[in-house]
């Protein structure tokens, strides 16, 4: 039996079986038993999720809320009021923001209870969560293997049944690899759906917060609390918002099933493919329509990305100088008081990626680099809209490997980056994406990747639940987590 | 030799909006340090701009103004650069796709209009102010003024002298007042000025090295600046030295200005678009709706002065340097006075009487009508105009009307011929050796006669009218 659902835990509370505090003791309990070895989390409030535990449990206004009484985590990069949030950086090391993310307050008016913050790379600039400042949060299916990344802390928690849902941020990948490597359910809305007001900005025209959870019905409840249009968030989207649970259970007759034709598959490993192909076969059978697409211009999604997220993080992490809160240097002279404060505060792969993106910036390389990015990053959008002429959502892996040894990649960030070649491509051009288990290689978990048409997420929502109830490979307990 | 000189002039306006142009906190830079601020102004980790469309109509008010063309479809952009007063490491502003483009002010230069290209207008965000302490030992920041809304304004190098920058800044000042976008105070801060100046051999078409010049915080500073900087570089090619490009300082001491940086040092802004912030799509209806509120400018205004009113050019000019004593101005002559007399009034007592109290003429305690009613009284030959003056200044102190004050004070004129003719005979027949002047040929023998009845009436009579009665009664003799 594994862990309770958002959708049984939801049920077991209205029907009055058990109470919100129940839910709370039991993450606390897991976390306490699991933690120490898993170390996905950076921080866990005890009292105060005890406190909001009780609170939900006796005040009647939460009797309706949609997630009442549901533990989650939330990824460090998303500010919590009061709350020490890191992003995983030295330089944000006691931070404590004065401010709630506009998602931590919809959680709260939805009554869910945050048990703590999770781990990531560092500023969510990584694919394995190795390069957070703090520690390196381990595979739930193999101790020795990176959860991926950048959300590797949200999607360990919730694989090893520490929370049923977390929340997470993806740039690059950073929701759908992380849920792939550890066997979760994890998912990337549309570019706009989420309010990113509170999300300590990696890359702003690409960042994008989601759900890692059990099932996609789970992701449906979570991102029906968390969508909507902000007016603190400019790029928010006010495209109206369904609900997102209705209808997931409509199966996946006629639906097409977009596969693309020349997929760059250098470096897939052969475990990934059969898992992959063997899930296509499923839907197929299911009575999917599985029609052949093209995105020509795929193979130089990695490296468009590499100028544009490295671009905008350059600008968006200039404010940790040491000024006004954060890590500050001593030193005598202000030049030095930056130089050391961000020499001390950042770590190499975020120095990297900032040197990247001033580089590519500069004066006299704008137009050789950010520029044509920015074109390059149009083609692959338009890409998209013409195979989705063909077809209601595409399928592909999630990533080319299953989870690789901690320390494999660390040293070499171009292998590293490699990682994201399938999940880069639906950051660029704005789209929902979501990682559905879709079978185990070696031990270790393969994850489906749904890409669908811009706000369309409840079409992925609908196949990869019509794929969740078919699936039928075997499902190895983890290593590090809780059973029941 | 003689030389061109070639300025072009860059002109920050901090917009009078109620809330900063990215988050909602007052516009107010004044208060007590650090207190109009929020997380997103301080640039918290995070936080998110979002636009105050107050201040872009402001800032596409004061496009139109300029005669700006309007880029309905804009952007706004990142300048990136490190400083403590700048929170985010980068200041939104616009590189690209400004606001406005291609506008124009004109300034009258020897009695003729002349044209000054406006090359862009763009909106920004405001950075905060640095306090440094005077030993060096550390910075104060005031984030107060972090995010206030500003439109930097850039010239065409079209400017050929000190004295034409000042007359531009003076009527862009003047524009932005009519729009009421701006306080304009440059001792403030809310208008601020940085100057670009070169010189070239007369008949060269290829511009010389620029030097930027910045620091001056008044009209007068821009032209003593630019002054200063037409004699050194002169000299310098005189000597045949070479202008070095540089940014300069206009020092108030000693009236000169100092090198600050060397083009070496210049900041490579890393100008990107900002992600933050959709694109602006202005709508036709909307632009329509903020050209049709624009006020009429003050070039509009002159001309109307002049050709309708029929007020001499000076005039005109001087009435509408400012909104206020226009709009005062126009609600005299709305109430039914003289265009001429009130122009008088307007410019000479009322302008003179505000100025020493250190009033505005919206502060003005004789309303418009009153002064109407007074010049009125003038008119209609009810007091002379010596009484008006102190009707006037009675009227200034109890803010009553001049009728009020006529009455009260006994300050009629006697224009009654039957009360007046005694007087008259008596003060001819007191004064033979004026009367005889007068009739030998000297005009001026009659205002000693004029005088005398006057001083009889205690100052009431009419003179014109006593004129009068007294070259009859002396031609009937």
């Amino acid at each position: 039996m594994r862990t309770p659902t958002v959708k049984e835990i939801l049920r077991s509370i209205s029907a009055g079986e058990t109470r919100a505090r129940d839910w709370v003791e039991h993450s606390l309990r897991a976390i306490r038993e699991v933690d120490g070895r898993l170390k996905a989390f950076l921080l866990v409030d005890e009292e105060q999720a005890l406190a909001a535990a009780d609170r939900i449990d006796r005040a009647k206004m939460y009797q309706n809320a949609p997630l009442r009484g549901v533990p989650y985590a939330a990824k460090d990069n998303i500010v919590t009021r009061g709350v020490r949030t890191t992003a995983a950086s030295r330089i944000l090391e006691n931070y404590i923001p004065p401010y709630n993310a506009t998602v931590i307050d919809k959680l709260q008016q939805a009554a869910a209870v945050m048990v703590g913050k999770t781990n990531m790379d560092e500023f969510a600039m990584g694919s394995s969560t190795e390069t957070s400042a703090f520690q390196k949060t381990a595979n739930p299916y193999g101790e020795d293997r990176v959860p991926g990344g950048s959300s590797g802390g949200s999607a360990a928690a919730v694989a090893a049944g520490l929370v049923p849902f977390a929340l997470g941020s993806d740039t690059g990948g950073s929701i759908r690899q992380p849920a792939a490597f550890t066997g979760c359910f994890g998912m990337k809305p549309t570019y706009g759906r989420v309010s990113r007001y509170g999300l300590i900005a990696f890359a702003s025209s690409l960042d994008q917060i989601g759900p890692f959870t059990r099932t996609a019905e789970d992701a449906a409840l979570v991102l029906n609390a968390i969508c909507g249009h902000d007016p603190l968030d400019s790029t928010s989207s006010r495209q109206p918002v369904p609900n997102f649970a209705d209808g997931i259970d409509r199966g996946v007759k006629g639906v097409r099933v977009g596969i693309v034709r020349h997929l760059p598959e250098e470096g897939l490993e052969p475990g990934v493919k059969a898992a992959v192909h063997r899930a296509i076969q499923q839907l197929e059978a299911e009575g999917a329509e599985i029609v052949e697409i093209e995105l020509p211009h795929m193979e130089y999604a990695v490296a468009t990305y590499y100028l544009i997220a490295p671009a905008e993080a350059s600008s968006n992490l200039a404010r940790y100088d040491g000024v006004r809160y954060g890590r500050r240097a001593e030193a005598s002279s202000l030049l030095e008081m930056y130089e050391r404060s961000r020499s001390e505060g950042f770590g190499m792969e975020v120095k990297r990626r900032i040197i990247i993106g001033t580089y590519a910036l500069s004066s006299g390389y704008y137009d050789a680099y950010y520029k044509r990015a920015q074109q390059m990053r149009t083609l692959i959008r338009q890409d998209y809209e013409r195979a989705f002429e063909a077809c209601d959502v595409i399928v592909m892996p999630t990533a080319p490997t299953t989870a690789f040894k901690l320390g494999e990649k660390l040293d070499n960030p171009l292998q590293m980056y490699l990682n994201d070649i399938y999940t880069i491509p639906a950051n660029l051009a704005g789209l929902p994406g979501a990682s559905v288990p879709c079978g185990f290689a070696d031990g270790l978990p393969v994850g489906l990747q749904l890409i669908g048409r811009p706000f369309d997420e409840a079409t992925i929502l609908r196949v990869a639940h019509a794929y969740e109830q078919v699936r039928d490979f075997a499902w190895p307990k983890p290593v590090l987590g809780v059973a029941e | 030799m003689n030389y061109e000189t070639i300025i072009g002039l860059e002109v920050h306006v901090e917009l009078k909006t109620d809330t900063k142009i990215f988050c909602g906190c007052r516009n107010d830079s004044k208060s007590e340090p650090n207190t109009n601020v929020c997380p997103v102004c301080l640039g918290h980790p995070g936080t998110l701009p979002v636009l105050n469309e107050r201040a872009l109509e402001l800032a596409v008010k004061a496009a139109l103004a300029l005669h700006c063309k309007i880029n309905q479809k804009s952007k706004f952009d990142r300048k990136n650069y490190f400083y403590p007063d700048l929170p985010k490491g980068y200041q939104i502003s616009q590189y690209d796709k400004p606001i406005g483009e291609h506008g124009y002010i004109e300034i009258e230069v020897n009695g003729e209009t002349k044209r000054i290209g406006i090359t862009r207008l763009h909106l920004e965000e405001d950075a905060g102010k640095s306090m440094h302490a005077a030993d060096g030992s550390h910075t104060l920041v005031d984030y107060n003024r972090t995010g206030v809304p500003l439109i930097e304004i850039v010239s065409e190098p079209d400017i050929r002298s000190p004295e034409e920058a000042r007359l531009y800044l003076e009527a862009l000042k003047s524009i932005m007042e009519y729009c009421d976008v701006s306080d304009c105070k440059m001792e403030e801060g809310s208008l601020r000025c940085d100057a670009n100046i070169s010189l070239r051999p007369v008949g060269q078409t290829a511009f010389g090295n620029k030097v930027e010049l910045k620091n001056m915080n008044s009209f007068r500073f821009v032209q003593r600046a630019l002054e200063y900087e037409v004699e050194r570089q002169r000299e310098r090619y005189e000597s045949g030295e070479p202008v070095i490009q540089e940014t300069r300082r206009f020092d108030e001491a000693t009236q000169t200005t100092v090198s600050m940086r060397t083009k070496e040092e210049a900041h490579d802004y890393r100008y990107f678009p900002e992600p933050d912030l959709v694109d602006l799509d202005i709508d036709d209806a909307w632009l329509e709706r903020i050209r049709a509120a624009l006020p009429e400018l003050p070039s509009a205004k002159r001309s109307r002065y002049v050709n309708e009113l029929g007020l001499p050019p000076y005039d005109a000019g001087v009435l509408t340097s400012d909104p206020k004593m226009a709009a005062y101005y126009e609600a005299v002559i709305a109430a039914g006075a003289d265009a001429k007399q009130a122009s008088n009034w307007v410019m000479s007592d009322v302008s003179g009487a505000l100025n020493g109290e250190g009033k505005t003429f919206a502060e003005c305690p004789i309303p418009p009508e009153h002064l109407a009613g007074l010049i009125g009284e003038i008119a209609s030959g009810k007091i002379s105009s010596k009484q008006a003056r102190e009707v006037f200044k009675l009227m200034w102190e109890t803010g009553k009307s001049a009728a009020e004050i006529i009455k009260e004070k006994g300050f009629e004129q006697v224009s009654d011929p039957a009360q007046l003719q005694p007087i008259i005979d008596e003060v001819v027949a007191n004064n033979p050796k004026s009367v005889a002047d007068y009739k030998g040929g000297k005009e001026r023998a009659l205002a000693a006669l004029v005088g005398q009845v006057m001083k009889a009436t205690r100052g009431k009579a009419n003179p014109t009218l006593v004129n009068e009665m007294l070259i009859e009664k002396i031609k009937s003799l």
